[in-house]
């Protein structure tokens, strides 16, 4: 279970408070209006961003001291998810090994985690020799083979086209289904957050809301979220 | 606040500036200890500092001078060959000095083509020695880098002005008034205060064409009293003046530049519908091409007839620049690496001190300092090659840094959340990431490093013996002995090999890169 614990996370002179908890292997969108604080809430959960005060715990244990690279999940940025000089497969793998040198089972366990996301035998492609589709399944294959217990979206997919984006949160939900992973997605469409979340946290007037249900939340959208649905 | 972890660490970097820092200030320190101010400036020394300020005058006063017309030309023009003529402007800047100085000479020397033509109407040759021969090779060295930032300025005049110039019929004086004059008054400036400083410190151009009383810089009167009269004392005053000098020049320029470096965005298309005259423009173009094109022509040509009976002691030379240039080139990214690491982390204060002090302190003066401080322990000549490639990297250092810093800064602020994420830092992140997505940046500041190393005429005159020689001092030798010929053919190879390291390097950056 994810416990935010009365948090306080500043952003220049912008603090967003959140008290909430996320429950294991639950899928949850993150919605709200543009510079309601989405995006800071996800960097302060990945560790990219001090709290000023409050705490985050993940199944108990604080996260206070533990670095990004060292927290029990994998992220997905808006963009610059890949190294453009690494090749799809080095790309795959630093999320086992940062240094890229693997062992032989490793190996096989990058060239299955590429299979799995529809990527077979392009390992060797550098990103600029794939679309922008496939670039997503590649950094998708890295977050498969970093078996971390959190996945954080900010968006990756958002420069994709709407059947595009639509095929990748599919692909999403595929990989995470019955593995116990818990996902939260930050989302500005509500036809994403409805596709692959049951829950969503709404991020508005300075605060992140505890989840509750999608398709609630947005059928009777409070004022400010009604406001930014339109 | 943000929290900014970095996936690299910055202490390498300031531990290197610091190393840079502590050699350019205990040199500098050690030349003011033993500056001996008991005797005072000799007249000789007056005359020394008059003739500095002098032609560093002349030199920035003629290049900007010419360089406005001939930018303006191109900034207006559309010819074949534009592209690579402003390409070339780029060249002086790596061309070795005794390679130039040779063409010059061949050009404009008493036995050379200009005095030949003059000869056949019977009017006396030139005189190239002195004064105007050594303002002539400045303005050789630096018309170009004049031209490039005064077409930069030009370039930087959006093309919305000239259209509503031309709406409001503006042409000739109009136009330059309200358009061209406002721009030359914020760069003119800064280009002669970057010409001035880069004059002051001459070296090379003073010992081959200046001399004598009438003719020595400071920097040469600092090699005359160390080899002529090998006063230590006197050498040392004159690099705490020489110091005082480019120190002040240098804060003078850096105060003028704006931040843009060498060879941004020098091709925009600027549509002008003031036609102006083309014969006008078409003579600066030509003209400037033909003084920087022939003395090159010149030392190929005279170059190529004696390039097989080189003496083999030009070879013995061409392979020990080879061998001072690539350590030095090593050196070179073994410092400026990790300080632009450091800078694009945001530790700037004390690594970019580091990397500007090397414009304020002048080769002859470091070299001076470090011959002080090791001629206790041991015998300089002995160490002239290490000292040469040290002293080379610590000059190319301001520029290496300027090349590499922007390149170090955009991977770190692009990648730095990816690689934290994933856990990957330190030395994993500068191998992997940091050093293969800055390729190209280190391909050109090596290339740069290797070619100024390669044709650099300064610290080894002072250093070396005669058993030692770098190509570009045992050419000055071959001079010196009027056997022009080995002369012409070793610059030539000079020329090969400082434009080819450079070629390499820089090729070798951007090979199969990924965009």
């Amino acid at each position: 279970m994810l416990k935010l614990d009365a948090c306080k996370i500043a952003n220049g002179d912008f603090t967003l408070t959140a008290d909430l908890h996320v429950a294991t292997a639950a899928s949850v969108a993150i919605i709200g209006p543009s510079g309601a604080g989405k995006s800071t809430l996800l960097e302060a959960i990945a560790g990219f961003r001090d709290l000023t005060s409050g705490r985050i715990f993940w199944n108990g244990d604080d996260l206070k001291d533990q670095p990004p690279g060292k927290r029990p999940l994998a992220v997905l940025f808006q963009d610059n998810n890949l190294f453009p000089h690494l090749s799809a497969e080095q790309n795959v793998s630093v999320g086992i090994r940062p240094n890229g040198r693997l062992t032989q089972d490793e190996h096989a366990v990058v060239g299955a985690a590429l299979d799995r996301v529809g990527l077979s035998g392009m390992g060797a492609r550098k990103p600029s020799e794939l679309s922008g589709g496939q670039q997503s399944r590649v950094a998708l294959a890295r977050v498969l083979v970093q078996r971390r217990d959190l996945l954080l979206l900010d968006e990756p997919f958002a420069a994709l086209g709407p059947a595009l984006k639509a095929e990748m949160l599919d692909l999403v939900a595929d990989l995470i289904a019955g593995t116990n992973t818990t996902l939260l997605m930050i989302s500005h469409d509500p036809q994403d957050a409805r596709r692959i979340t049951e829950q969503a946290i709404l991020v508005a007037d300075g605060a992140a809301h505890p989840p509750e249900a999608t398709d609630q939340l947005l059928d009777n959208p409070p004022p400010s979220l009604r406001d930014y649905l339109g | 606040m943000a929290e900014r972890a970095q996936p690299v660490s910055s202490i390498p970097g300031i531990g290197t500036a610091a190393c840079v820092a502590a050699l350019i200030l205990g040199t500098l320190a050690a030349v003011a200890l033993r500056a001996e101010t008991g005797g005072g400036f000799a007249p000789s020394d007056w005359a020394a500092l008059r003739f500095t300020l002098t032609q560093a005058v002349l030199s920035a006063v003629i290049s900007a001078g010419l360089a406005i017309p001939v930018a303006r030309a191109l900034s207006r023009r559309r010819f074949p060959g534009r592209r690579a003529l402003i390409t070339l402007l780029g060249a002086p800047f790596i061309l070795p000095v005794i390679v130039a100085i040779l063409g010059l000479l061949q050009v404009f020397g008493r036995a050379g083509w200009i005095s030949d033509i003059l000869g056949l109407l019977g009017l006396p040759p030139i005189r190239i020695y002195g004064l105007h021969g050594v303002v002539l090779a400045h303005v050789f060295f630096n018309l170009p880098l004049a031209t490039r930032l005064v077409l930069q300025g030009w370039q930087e005049i959006p093309a919305e002005r000239f259209r509503l110039a031309a709406q409001l019929d503006c042409s000739g004086m109009a136009m330059f008034r309200l358009i061209e004059w406002p721009m030359l008054k914020r760069i003119v400036p800064s280009v002669l205060a970057v010409i001035f400083a880069i004059c002051l410190t001459s070296f090379a151009v003073a010992l081959t064409l200046g001399g004598g009383p009438r003719a020595t810089t400071i920097e040469l009167a600092i090699y005359q009293a160390f080899t002529y009269d090998f006063d230590l004392g006197r050498a040392a005053l004159l690099s705490a003046l020489q110091l005082a000098l480019t120190a002040a020049a240098a804060l003078a320029a850096l105060r003028f530049a704006r931040g843009d470096g060498f060879g941004a965005g020098l091709d925009r298309a600027i549509r002008r519908w003031d036609g102006g005259a083309p014969v006008v423009d078409a003579f600066w173009i030509i003209a400037a091409a033909a003084f920087l094109l022939l003395p090159l022509a010149s030392v190929v040509i005279s170059g190529m007839s004696g390039f097989f009976e080189l003496p083999t002691q030009v070879f013995r030379a061409a392979l020990t620049s080879v061998t001072v240039a690539a350590a030095s080139t090593a050196i070179l990214l073994v410092l400026a690496l990790p300080m632009a690491a450091a800078v694009a982390t945001g530790r700037h204060g004390i690594v970019e001190l580091a990397g500007i002090l090397g414009l304020a302190a002048s080769p002859l003066v470091i070299g001076t300092g470090l011959f002080i401080l090791i001629r206790p322990l041991v015998n300089p000549t002995a160490v002239a090659l290490p000292v040469t490639a040290l002293v080379n990297a610590v000059m190319a250092l301001p520029f290496a840094l300027r090349i590499l810093v922007p390149a170090a800064r955009d991977t770190v602020v692009r990648y730095n959340r990816l690689a934290l994420s994933l856990d990957m830092k330190g030395l994993v992140f500068f191998t992997r990431v940091l050093l293969p997505r800055m390729r190209a940046q280190i391909g050109f500041a090596a290339g740069l490093a290797a070619a100024l190393s390669m044709g650099d005429l300064g610290v080894i005159a002072l250093f070396a013996d005669t058993q030692v020689a770098t190509l570009p001092l045992q050419i000055y030798r071959l001079m010196g002995a009027y056997q022009m010929q080995a002369a012409a053919g070793g610059a030539l190879l000079l020329l090969l090999l400082s434009m080819g390291s450079f070629w390499i390097l820089d090729r070798g950056g951007r090979w199969h890169a990924e965009a």
